[in-house]
C-alpha cells in the first residue's frame, strides 16, 4: 500500500591523466601528499585551470546517455570547512552543468524495460582524505582536485531492484566509455540514495532521506530497504511526521542500519556562489569531435548478440553488464566459437571456476584463444563435453596452454574410428551372446547396458554418439 | 632618486651599488614601508607587495595568520620581471589581505606617509606608494581591487597604474576579491610605470582569466603629443573636498591648453558602486580567505579538537577588517539572503560597466578624481563606512574592469599632494598612457613642486 520513490546521485571518479583544476597527475602516488602542488594544496594566490580531458569524458558520457551538452557550463564554489577540503570550497556545477535530460534504460526482472531519466550531470573536485591515528589525525591531499562526475537521476525508481539495475547500467556504461575505472572498493564508483515513500496513489512525494557514500550495490539494496522499512513502519505507527525528516543518513554496513549523520538545525548552508577564477567552460569544435566517438554500449551489443548469434536476451544482459565479459565472450566467438557454445562455457563454465576462486574475468588464468580452441575440439569431436571440463579444470591449475597438446597428454581424445569402435562392440557383443538375444527378444534398455560396456572399454575415449550409432547398426 | 627606465640602463656593478645604497635607505627609513630586504633575481630592484608570491620568501599579505609561511612557487609577474631585467627586492607594507585604505590594518603596524609623518600613505599599497614617493624604491608592484594602487599613489604623490582585468596574471597574487584583483605598477612618472606594466603584463595560461590576445609593447612608443577626448564627470568632481575640485579644475584648464577636447558627461551616483562592490568583493573575499585555516600551513593556534582548530586560528589570525568582511561576505552569499544581494550586485555591476562604455562612445579617456580629499591622519578614520567611501572614485573601475592610472597634479596648501585618475576603454592601455604622458606634460608636477630635489 506504499510506493517507494527512489533518486540516485552516482559519483564517478573520472579517468584523467591529471586532476580536474591542475596538471598534478591522478595515478597512485606511494607517499601522501605527493601528487599536490600549489593549486591543490589551496596555496596563496594560485589558481585553477579547467582539465579538458575531464570535459570531454563528461561530454562523451552525455551523449552515450543522449543527454543535452552546456555549451558554456560554469563552475560554482560550495563552501564548507573540513581538513580534507584545502580551499574550504569545492569547485562545483550547481548552477550550470555541463550536462541535462539524459536517460538510461534498465532492464526488469519481468523481461520488461523501464526508463530512468538523468535530470543533471556535473563536473567537480574530489577532497582529500583523513585519517586518524589514534590522538592524531592526518591529512593526505593526493586525491584532492581528481574529477569527479556526479550524475543526479530523476526520483524514477520504484523498488531496490530498479536501483541496483539502474547503477549496474551506469557502472557498465562509464566502463564501456572507459571514462572511468568504477572500482567500488575503491571509491571511485560510490553513490548516494534518495528514498522516500507514499501512500498508493498519492501523487506528492514523501519527506526525502539521503544515505550518503554507499560503495556496493548490495548495501545499496539493503539501505533501500531498511529506509522502506523504517518508513512505513513510522507512517504506520502515526510518527511519520518526528521520525522521518529531511536529512542525511550513512548506512552502518555492518548492522545493516541507517543512522542520523547530522540534526536538522545543523543543515548545512553551502553558500554557493560563480567561481570568480574560472571563465564559463566553452566547448569546442575539437573536443565535440573529440566526445562523438562512441564505443559499442551495452543495450547496443544486446541487440547484436541475438540478432546476429542467436544468443538468449537474458545471457546477452549478463554477458555485456561487464564490459571485460562482453570482450571476453567477442574473443571467444571470433576464434571460432559457436556463439551459443561460447555462452555456456564462459557464462557457467569459466565463470564458476572463477568465482570459486574469487577472480574476476580478467584475472582469468585461461585466456579467451584457449577456450576458444577448448570449445572448438569439443565441436569437432576431438574431445567429449566431459573431457572439456577436465582440460579446464587441469588448465585452471596448471600453466600449460597448448589444448592439443594437453589433450594428448591427459588422454582426453575421443575415439571416433569406426573400425576401432566396431572391433570393441564385436568383442562385448561376443562376450554377452545371452544379452544380445535378451535385446532382441525386446527388453530394449538392455541398449544402455551395451553402451557402458563400450565405453568402459575404451576408458570414456569412444565418442558415444558414434558408439551408439554403430551399436544400432550391430543389433539391427 | 634614479629611474626605471635609467637604472634599466646601467651595468651589473652599477646595480649592485645601486641596490646596496637603496637597502641602508630603506632599513633607515622609519616610515615602516619595507617588512622585508629579501631579494630575488639580479637586475633593476622592484619593491613587491607583501601578497605576491616570491619563491622562497615569507610572504604575509601583513597577516599575523601567513606568519612563518614560506612561498614555494612564484608569481607570473615575478617570473616575468626578472625576464626585463628587474629583479624582485623587499616586500612593501599593506594592509592586511589588501583590506583597507590606509596600510593601518597591518600586521607590522601602519606605514607613515613621506610628506607628513603624522598621516596614512594610502592603502592598501601604502607601503609600495610611500617608498617610492621617500626615493627608497625605484618602483613597485601594488594591487588594486577598489583603488589599492591609485588611491595610495595620489596620497604619496607618485604614479599608479591598474591595468585591464585580466591583462596582468593574478597566478601567484594572493587572492582577496578573484573577480576585480590586478597588479600594477607604483612608479615615479608615467613611462616608468609603463616600462613596469609591459614587464608584467601578458596571457598566462595558469591564470583561466587572463586575456588570450597580446599587445605591443608601450613604452617605446609613448606620444605626449597624443590629442585626445576627455570626459569629466562633473557630479563625481562636486562631492569632493576644496584641495580636490581645484586641482582638477586647474588640471582641466591644462589639458585645454594642451589641446585636449573636454566633454562633461554625469554618472549615477557612487553609492552604488561602494554598495555593489561591498557585495561582490566580500563574497569572493569571504572564499578567498576561508583556506587559511591553520591545517596546511601559516599560524596555528592551540586547539583540542578539529572545530577549535578552525576557530581559533581564524580568530586570533585575522584582523578587525579581515574578519568585518568575511561575515558580511559570508552573509550576502548565505541562503535566502543570496539573491537580494550577491544576484543583484552582480546586475548592478553590468549596468556600471555598461555606463563607462557609453561614455567612451565619446570620449578617449574619463579624468576623474582618485580619492575625495588628500591623506588623512593617522588613526583618524574609526568609522569604517567612512573608510568605504574613500573609494568612491575608485571602486567603478574595478568593476567594470577597465584600465585606469592615477597621478599627480597638485599638492594642498599643507603641502599634501592631490591625484587625478585617468580611465580607459578596456584593453586600451596605449590609449590610457598616451593622455597620462600627455597629462604629466601639461601639469609638470614635478617642476611645479620641486620633487626631485626633496
Amino acid at each position: 500500500m506504499f510506493e517507494t520513490v527512489i533518486g540516485l546521485e552516482v559519483h564517478v571518479q573520472l579517468n584523467t591523466k591529471t586532476k580536474l583544476f591542475c596538471s598534478c597527475p591522478t595515478s597512485f602516488a606511494e607517499h601522501q601528499n605527493s601528487n599536490t602542488c600549489p593549486t591543490c594544496l589551496a596555496l596563496p594566490g594560485a589558481l585553477p585551470v579547467v582539465n579538458k580531458e575531464a570535459a570531454i569524458k563528461a561530454m562523451r558520457f552525455a551523449n552515450a546517455i543522449e543527454a543535452q551538452i552546456d555549451e558554456a557550463s560554469r563552475f560554482d564554489r560550495k563552501s564548507y570547512f573540513y581538513p580534507d577540503s584545502p580551499s574550504a570550497y569545492q569547485i562545483t556545477q550547481f548552477y550550470a552543468p555541463i550536462l541535462r535530460d539524459g536517460k538510461v534504460t534498465i532492464d526488469l526482472a519481468d523481461g520488461t524495460q523501464k526508463t530512468i531519466r538523468v535530470t543533471e550531470a556535473h563536473l567537480e573536485a574530489d577532497a582529500g582524505k583523513n585519517m586518524h591515528e589514534g590522538a592524531v589525525s592526518k591529512v593526505d591531499l593526493n586525491r584532492a582536485g581528481t574529477p569527479l562526475l556526479e550524475i543526479v537521476s530523476a526520483p524514477d525508481m520504484r523498488s531496490a531492484d530498479e536501483a541496483v539495475a539502474y547503477l549496474k547500467k551506469l557502472h557498465a556504461t562509464v566502463r564501456y566509455l572507459d571514462i572511468s575505472d568504477a572500482n567500488m572498493q575503491e571509491g571511485s564508483f560510490r553513490c548516494d540514495v534518495n528514498i522516500s515513500i507514499r501512500p498508493k496513489g498519492q501523487e506528492a512525494f514523501g519527506t526525502r532521506v539521503e544515505v550518503k557514500n554507499i560503495n556496493s550495490f548490495r548495501f545499496v539494496a539493503q539501505a533501500i530497504a531498511y529506509e522502506v522499512q523504517r518508513q512505513t513502519e513510522a507512517y504506520e505507527d502515526g510518527v511519520y511526521e518526528q521520525e522521518v525528516v529531511q536529512e542525511t543518513r550513512l548506512f552502518d554496513v555492518n548492522k545493516g542500519v541507517t543512522r542520523s549523520m547530522r540534526g536538522k538545525e545543523e543543515a548545512a548552508d553551502y553558500r554557493y556562489f560563480p567561481e570568480p577564477d574560472l571563465r564559463p567552460l566553452i566547448v569546442t569544435e575539437e573536443m565535440k569531435a573529440a566526445a562523438r566517438e562512441l564505443p559499442e554500449l551495452p543495450d547496443q551489443k544486446v541487440a547484436r548478440y541475438t540478432s546476429e548469434w542467436k544468443i538468449k536476451r537474458d545471457d546477452a544482459l549478463v554477458i555485456v553488464a561487464d564490459k571485460n565479459l562482453a570482450n571476453y565472450f567477442e574473443t571467444l566467438v571470433a576464434e571460432g566459437a559457436a556463439p551459443k557454445q561460447a555462452v555456456t562455457w564462459l557464462t557457467s563454465e569459466l565463470t564458476g571456476r572463477l568465482n570459486k576462486l574469487s577472480k574476476s574475468i580478467e584475472e582469468s588464468p585461461v585466456e579467451a584463444t584457449t577456450l576458444a580452441t577448448l570449445i572448438k575440439r569439443i565441436e569437432e569431436g576431438v574431445i567429449s563435453g566431459k573431457g572439456g571440463k577436465e582440460l579446464l579444470d587441469h588448465m585452471m591449475e596448471n600453466n600449460e596452454r597448448d589444448v592439443d597438446a594437453l589433450i594428448e597428454k591427459l588422454g582426453l581424445e575421443q575415439v571416433s574410428d569406426d573400425g576401432a569402435i566396431l572391433a570393441m562392440i564385436d568383442e562385448i557383443l561376443a562376450d554377452n551372446e545371452d544379452k544380445v538375444a535378451e535385446y532382441k527378444a525386446g527388453k530394449e534398455k538392455l541398449f544402455g547396458f551395451f553402451v557402458g560396456q563400450v565405453m568402459k572399454a575404451s576408458k570414456g575415449s569412444a565418442n558415444p554418439g558414434k558408439v551408439n550409432q554403430l551399436l544400432k547398426e550391430r543389433l539391427s | 632618486m634614479i629611474t626605471l627606465k635609467e637604472a634599466l640602463t646601467k651595468s651589473k656593478e652599477e646595480l649592485s651599488e645601486i641596490v646596496a645604497d637603496l637597502e641602508s635607505k630603506a632599513k633607515q627609513s622609519d616610515l615602516n614601508a619595507y617588512v622585508g630586504f629579501e631579494k630575488s633575481g639580479e637586475g633593476v630592484p622592484i619593491l613587491i607587495k607583501d601578497n605576491i608570491q616570491v619563491k622562497g620568501w615569507p610572504v604575509t599579505s601583513a597577516s599575523k595568520i601567513l606568519q612563518g609561511y614560506i612561498a614555494p612557487y612564484e608569481a607570473t609577474a615575478i617570473v616575468n620581471l626578472k625576464k626585463h631585467g628587474m629583479m624582485a627586492f623587499g616586500r612593501a607594507n599593506m594592509d592586511e589581505f589588501a583590506m583597507g585604505s590606509t596600510t593601518e590594518s597591518s600586521f607590522y603596524g601602519p606605514t607613515k606617509n613621506p610628506h607628513d609623518p603624522t598621516r596614512v600613505p594610502g592603502g592598501s599599497s601604502g607601503g609600495s606608494a610611500a617608498a617610492v614617493a621617500a626615493g627608497i624604491a625605484i618602483a613597485a608592484l601594488g594591487s588594486d581591487t577598489g583603488g589599492s594602487i591609485r588611491q595610495p599613489a595620489a596620497y604619496c604623490g607618485v604614479v599608479g597604474m591598474k591595468p585591464t582585468y585580466g591583462r596582468v596574471s593574478r597566478y601567484g597574487l594572493a587572492a582577496y576579491a578573484s573577480s576585480l584583483d590586478q597588479i600594477g605598477p607604483i612608479a615615479q612618472n608615467v613611462e616608468d610605470a609603463a616600462i613596469l606594466y609591459d614587464a608584467i603584463k601578458g596571457h598566462d595560461p595558469k591564470d583561466s582569466t587572463s586575456a588570450e590576445f597580446e599587445y605591443e609593447s608601450i613604452a617605446d612608443r609613448l606620444d605626449r603629443n597624443a590629442k585626445m577626448t576627455i570626459a569629466v564627470i562633473d557630479n563625481y568632481v562636486e562631492e569632493a573636498d576644496a584641495d580636490v575640485r581645484n586641482a582638477f579644475e586647474e588640471t582641466v584648464r591644462r589639458l585645454k591648453e594642451a589641446g585636449h577636447r573636454i566633454v562633461h558627461k554625469t554618472m549615477k551616483n557612487t553609492k552604488y558602486d561602494i554598495a555593489t562592490y561591498y557585495i561582490l568583493a566580500t563574497a569572493e573575499a569571504a572564499t578567498n580567505l576561508a583556506r587559511y585555516d591553520g591545517i596546511r600551513y601559516g599560524r596555528r593556534a592551540a586547539a583540542n579538537n578539529t572545530q577549535e582548530l578552525f576557530f581559533n586560528t581564524r580568530s586570533e589570525g585575522f584582523g578587525e577588517e579581515v574578519k568585518r568582511r568575511i561575515l558580511l561576505g559570508n552573509f550576502v552569499l548565505s541562503s535566502g539572503y543570496y539573491d537580494a544581494y550577491y544576484v543583484k550586485a552582480q546586475k548592478v555591476r553590468h549596468l556600471i560597466r555598461d555606463a563607462y562604455n557609453a561614455v567612451f562612445e565619446e570620449a578617449d579617456v574619463i579624468l576623474s578624481p582618485v580619492a575625495p580629499s588628500v591623506a588623512p591622519k593617522l588613526g583618524s578614520i574609526h568609522d569604517p563606512l567612512e573608510m568605504y567611501k574613500s573609494d568612491m572614485y575608485t571602486l567603478g573601475v574595478n568593476l567594470a574592469g577597465l584600465p585606469a592610472i592615477s597621478l599627480p597634479v597638485a599638492k594642498n596648501a599643507e603641502g599634501m599632494p592631490v591625484g587625478l585618475q585617468l580611465i580607459a576603454k578596456a584593453f586600451d592601455e596605449k590609449r590610457l598612457f598616451d593622455a597620462a604622458a600627455s597629462m604629466e606634460k601639461a601639469i609638470a608636477y614635478h617642476d611645479t613642486y620641486n620633487e626631485r630635489e626633496r
